[in-house]
């Protein structure tokens, strides 16, 4: 009942502030990106105004600053050389990866470095992990805007094939959009656990997750809430973005063949890889049609049939279901024990992917949750779970067998692929030379046997071994994997003690300046945000004075002594005037110049009041209630 | 007096890190303050609850894993300190170590030979049994000349039978507490399920 309440500024509730903090679901796709939230597992993708849940994972670099979506799709006619897409498949990759990819990929790469590859788009050299970055901030605010309130933490999705170096820009992206990573989860276990908890299903299950970009076939035994995958497999750059090269492809070399050479530039490359999309998509549901190519102002019609596509897609398709054979076998199963085939992916809508998956599987694949949204819907509830306590309980693999490069360029493997994580392991090795003071240690991922098949993620030198015989010392190698599929290693010299300890960052990752460069330039825009925010709930909580000043007045005017009404109408006047500007200090200031102002004003209120709530009564009344003041409340006492 | 069963094993209780009050042995959490304890040393069979036997049921196995997973996994500690988390981790590789080596017969009969000081793996002895190389030879022989789907299946029944049967064996070597016939039985189970590995990967591929 006291008229005025003022709050310390930055002390007000925020609508919800007290609740527990929100976790939400993110699938951050080769294509689309897509977030999900979970209640009582009860688990709801989170759309934008319009009821679109997919965000396109495209970014555009416009004067104006980064834009993300369909709003950046718009763009690649008008602006193509600004507009980034499908830049999961650079995630943790290096120069070397990015020969390997060179011409599949309409944007200009700086790979000159060395290191994480940059983007070129104008004249920013842009990282991978800065643009998922932008992807993730774009998913974010939508879903504050559906919430209505803030979100920091959240469970991404990777896909199950991401090798560390993958991960761990995954987990950078997501930290410089302002995100805590609870942890990452494999796309295709995301999905079994959207599909075993919505149809409590118990058995062995393959999960067949084909993307824009990437592929991964994962093998589950789902049994009382325990979600455990026996075996994974999967091609990091495999994915719808190989069908649509492989009809662009195609179309070009028809006109090519009626046309004669011509050059493309990136921008019509990029539109030429759009309408093979929309042919590829529009196949689903039709036999045939007409596709336009538009090359130097003249276009093109190029005929595709569902038998041609199928004809293209061919070797994609044949080397998905090798790959599904390799981990069936990996999982020690027959084909016999597996008891049904999840589709996951968008990609999974081309009707001669799910032909494939029915006859390797010899079963009708499940495809009852929208294959975009299944794996958001599965990260969603992995957010509750982690946040809010659960009974279920993911127990997940390493993807790719870790190991160390040994004489001769060979791999010694230390942790073998489908051990289920956190896992570690130790190897001990030794010296091969007299006095070798100093051993390098090589770490690679991969199935190969040899250094240059596999991928490097780290090398450090275990320096100031102590001068002994070769063969004598004995250097302890051991790799920690955790929850999160993310790799660290430490090597310690048993008979001396030394220890060096390493998180696997470097090869392709972000430098230790870069990362801490980015975070500071996100951080500066962490005390922008935090600086308007201040602001706005001062001048909510000035706005609020004001109003109770008003009320306070219209009904005791009267009360007031000679010359009050004048003070408090000029502090009043300071506080309006102070919230039109934008100097928080000055409206907290004139808040406090009211407030002591008007509390002799609101003191007499409140005695009058208390006076007035006495009349009448006698004192006994009030000694039994526990909410008055005037009796010392007996609990209290004991305390 | 005579003592029956098992022997209480006299052990002295660690100090929580979080409270600093006493944790009996093995204990996963701290009896005051509930904090998670660090794995410590127990062996594979102890952090399961089992007795150091060569005899135990998977599905049990399977179930202690479970209930003790759902306690300890970082899942379960994604909200809490660094420290927490860390001890956490530290406990759920200890447990998926200990699942993977009891659920798998050979695993399990080689790490009961480790404990008893003879090492099975890598200890460059493994072929000087001629009646086994020579057993391996023929086996690998079939599977290479097996053409067709039915004739690979032939060659992984045969060696499931095989594996069954050496699995049969080890029971009764480790029941009469014969090590070196448990050994000698162990690495003929590690051919055949090299072997059956192979055959599976090939039926997949002649299919």
């Amino acid at each position: 009942m006291t008229l005025l309440q003022l709050h310390e500024p930055g002390e007000t509730p925020l609508p919800h502030e007290g609740d527990q903090a929100l976790a939400v679901g993110i699938d951050l796709g080769t294509t689309n990106s897509v977030v999900a939230i979970s209640a009582h597992s009860k688990p709801e993708v989170l759309r934008d105004a319009d009821g679109n849940g997919l965000v396109p994972s495209v970014v555009a670099y416009t004067d104006a600053g980064p834009v993300v979506g369909s709003a950046a799709q718009a763009r690649i006619v008008d602006a193509p050389e600004t507009v980034i897409f499908s830049v999961k498949r650079l995630m943790g990759r290096g120069a070397a990866d990015v020969k390997a990819l060179a011409g599949t990929l309409p944007y200009k790469l700086d790979a000159a470095q060395g290191g994480m590859v940059r983007l070129l788009i104008g004249e920013k050299r842009l990282t991978p992990v800065e643009v998922s970055a932008e992807i993730l901030r774009a998913v974010k605010a939508q879903a504050e805007q559906h919430l209505g309130r803030e979100v920091t933490k959240a469970v991404v999705t990777v896909p199950a094939y991401f090798d560390d170096a993958a991960r761990l820009a995954t987990k950078d992206a997501a930290k410089l959009a302002g995100l805590e990573v609870l942890r990452l989860v494999n796309e295709p276990t995301a999905a079994a656990l959207a599909y075993g908890l919505d149809q409590a299903a118990e058995g062995i299950y393959a999960v067949y997750d084909l993307g824009g970009g990437t592929f991964d076939i994962s093998i589950l035994r789902l049994e009382k809430g325990v979600f455990q995958v026996l075996a994974t497999g999967g091609d990091a750059s495999l994915g719808g973005d190989d069908f649509d090269h492989a009809i662009a492809e195609h179309w070009l070399a028809d006109r090519k063949s009626e046309l004669g050479s011509e050059p493309i530039t990136s921008g019509e490359a990029k539109q030429t890889l759009k309408s093979a999309r929309a042919a590829k998509e529009a196949l689903t549901s039709r036999d045939a049609g007409d596709f336009p190519v538009m090359l130097r102002g003249k276009t093109t019609l190029h005929r595709l049939t569902r038998a041609e596509l199928d004809r293209l897609i061919q070797p994609w398709v044949d080397k998905t279901i090798a790959i599904c054979r390799q981990v069936v076998s990996d999982a020690r199963l027959d084909l016999s024990e597996i008891q049904g085939v999840v589709l996951v992916g968008g990609s999974t809508r081309v009707p001669q992917v799910r032909r494939a998956v029915e006859t390797f599987f010899g079963k009708t694949p499940l495809s009852d949750i929208d294959p975009d949204e299944v794996v958001a819907l599965g990260a969603a509830l992995q957010a509750e779970a982690l946040t809010s306590g659960s009974e279920t309980l993911l127990l997940d693999v390493l993807p790719l067998s870790l190991g160390i490069e040994t004489m001769g360029g060979l791999v010694e493997k230390i942790v073998d692929r489908n051990t289920p994580i956190p896992v570690a392991k130790a190897q001990e090795f030794t010296t091969y030379q007299d006095g070798q003071a100093a051993m390098l240690v090589h770490v690679v991922q991969g199935e190969r046997e040899t250094v240059a098949e596999c991928r490097s993620l780290a090398r450090f030198v275990l320096a100031g071994i102590p001068p002994m015989t070769a063969g004598a010392a004995r250097i302890r190698v051991t790799f920690q994997v955790d929850a999160d599929g993310l790799l660290t290693v430490s090597a310690s010299e048993k008979t001396t003690g030394i220890e060096q300890r390493v998180e696997v960052k470097p090869s392709y990752g972000l430098s230790e300046e870069e990362m801490a460069r980015m975070l500071e330039e996100s951080l500066e825009h962490g005390r922008e945000d935090m600086e308007r925010r201040l602001l706005i709930e001062n001048r909510v909580e000035g706005q609020r004075v004001l109003l109770a000043l008003r009320s306070a007045l219209a009904a005791d005017a009267s009360m007031l002594d000679a010359g009050e009404a004048d003070r408090i109408e000029k502090a009043r006047q300071g506080l309006a005037r102070a919230i039109e500007g934008d100097d928080r200090d000055r409206i907290k200031a004139a808040v406090e110049a009211l407030e002591d102002v008007a509390r002799p004003f609101a003191e007499r209120r409140m005695d009058r009041a208390i006076r007035a709530g006495l009349a009448g009564h006698s004192i006994d009344e009030f000694k039994g209630d526990p909410g008055g003041c005037l009796a010392p409340d007996p609990e209290e006492e004991k305390s | 007096m005579r003592l029956r069963g098992v022997l209480p094993r006299l052990t002295t209780p660690n100090a929580c890190w979080s409270c600093r009050g006493p944790v009996p042995a093995a204990e996963p959490f701290c009896p005051t303050c509930k904090a998670v304890q660090p794995p410590g040393q127990a062996d594979h069979f102890s952090r399961l609850g089992f007795a150091r036997t060569f005899d135990l049921d998977p599905k049990l196995v399977e179930r202690r894993y479970f209930e003790l997973q759902r306690k300890l996994h970082p899942d379960r500690f994604a909200t809490r300190s660094p420290k927490e988390r860390a001890v956490s981790q530290a406990q759920a590789t200890s447990l998926n170590e200990a699942y993977e080596t009891l659920m798998d017969p050979l695993r399990r009969a080689a790490y009961l030979l480790k404990l008893s000081g003879i090492e099975t793996i890598g200890d460059g002895k493994t072929v000087a049994d001629p009646a086994l190389l020579m057993e391996a030879m023929e086996m690998r022989e079939a599977l290479a000349e097996a053409r067709t789907p039915a004739e690979v299946d032939s060659v992984v029944s045969g060696a499931r039978r095989d594996a069954e049967a050496a699995t049969a064996q080890l029971s009764r070597d480790f029941a009469s507490e014969d090590l070196e016939a448990a050994k000698k039985t162990t690495l003929r189970l590690t051919y055949l399920d090299k072997l059956i590995d192979d055959a599976r990967a090939r039926r997949l591929n002649v299919a």
